[in-house]
């Protein structure tokens, strides 16, 4: 294993010295996960119905609509963060590893642009 | 990369020589139930959120799947993945700052976190089908 040496380091070996940094962001989107999560939770309780007039029309309305752009930022970088764990735990070979993280990280950032802008076409009023 | 230093070193050993227990199962819930919503969850929210922004044709279709019996399996076990990962999410952020580390205290929790998980399940759907 590496012993804090700077060739140690490049060779891959021992820590990368960001866990901490990883461990905090997945704390601090786990927060807004709860957040935003239960207020999803809540208004598909309030909807009068699920028709498309009445969901279209609810999540245009502006607090709606940032609140979902933020629903789906903060639950698809937790579940990027959560996802690159459970490949570092069970993917072992060096090359199959980073080709999966290499994926997860295109598949979270296309999931999330993606969302974000479904939201705002509809709240931009593309069928109003 | 570095495959030399890797290869043949010791593992620690794995699940099937520990004696399970509920805080064995609740942390392999949370992970279980966090990479389930990640795909699962997220693909749905997708569809959802772009049903809604392509129009009332393409929101037929996410409805008329989702009330099929396969689709309510698919909500009512991402509602109950959600509320499982939350109640042991919460049980993370109190070991987090240290705390419930004593043997019954933690035994208690790892218990308590399916079951609530399963309780809120079936609270929520009572909210929507009740109301």
């Amino acid at each position: 294993m590496g012993n804090g040496t700077s060739i140690g380091r490049v060779r891959g070996l021992g820590s990368a010295k960001s866990g901490t940094h990883h461990w905090l962001l997945q704390r601090f989107t786990a927060i807004g996960n709860l957040l935003t999560v239960l207020w999803l939770a809540v208004s598909l309780v309030l909807l009068p119905d699920y028709s498309y007039t009445a969901v279209a029309e609810w999540l245009a309305r502006p607090v709606p609509a940032v609140l979902m752009i933020l629903l789906v930022v903060s639950t698809f970088w937790h579940a990027r963060l959560g996802m690159q764990v459970m490949l570092e735990d069970y993917v072992h070979d060096h090359a199959n590893k980073f080709a999966c993280i290499a994926a997860l990280n295109l598949v979270a950032f296309a999931g999330a642009a993606f969302g974000v802008f479904c939201v705002v076409r509809l709240a931009l009023g593309a069928h109003a | 990369m570095a495959t030399a230093g890797t290869r043949n070193r010791p593992l620690s050993p794995h699940l099937q020589i520990w004696r399970w227990g509920p805080h064995m199962l609740v942390s392999i819930l949370h992970r279980v139930t966090g990479n389930g919503m990640a795909i699962a969850g997220l693909g749905l929210l997708l569809w959802w959120l772009g049903a809604l922004a392509s129009g009332p044709a393409a929101y037929a279709t996410f409805t008329w799947a989702l009330t099929t019996p396969i689709g309510y399996i698919v909500m009512v076990g991402i509602t109950w993945a959600f509320f499982t990962h939350l109640m042991s999410g919460l049980r993370h952020f109190v070991m987090d700052v240290g705390g419930g580390y004593e043997l019954k205290t933690n035994k208690t929790w790892s218990v308590l976190c399916p079951v609530l998980g399963v309780v809120l399940t079936a609270a929520f759907w009572a909210l929507l089908l009740l109301r």
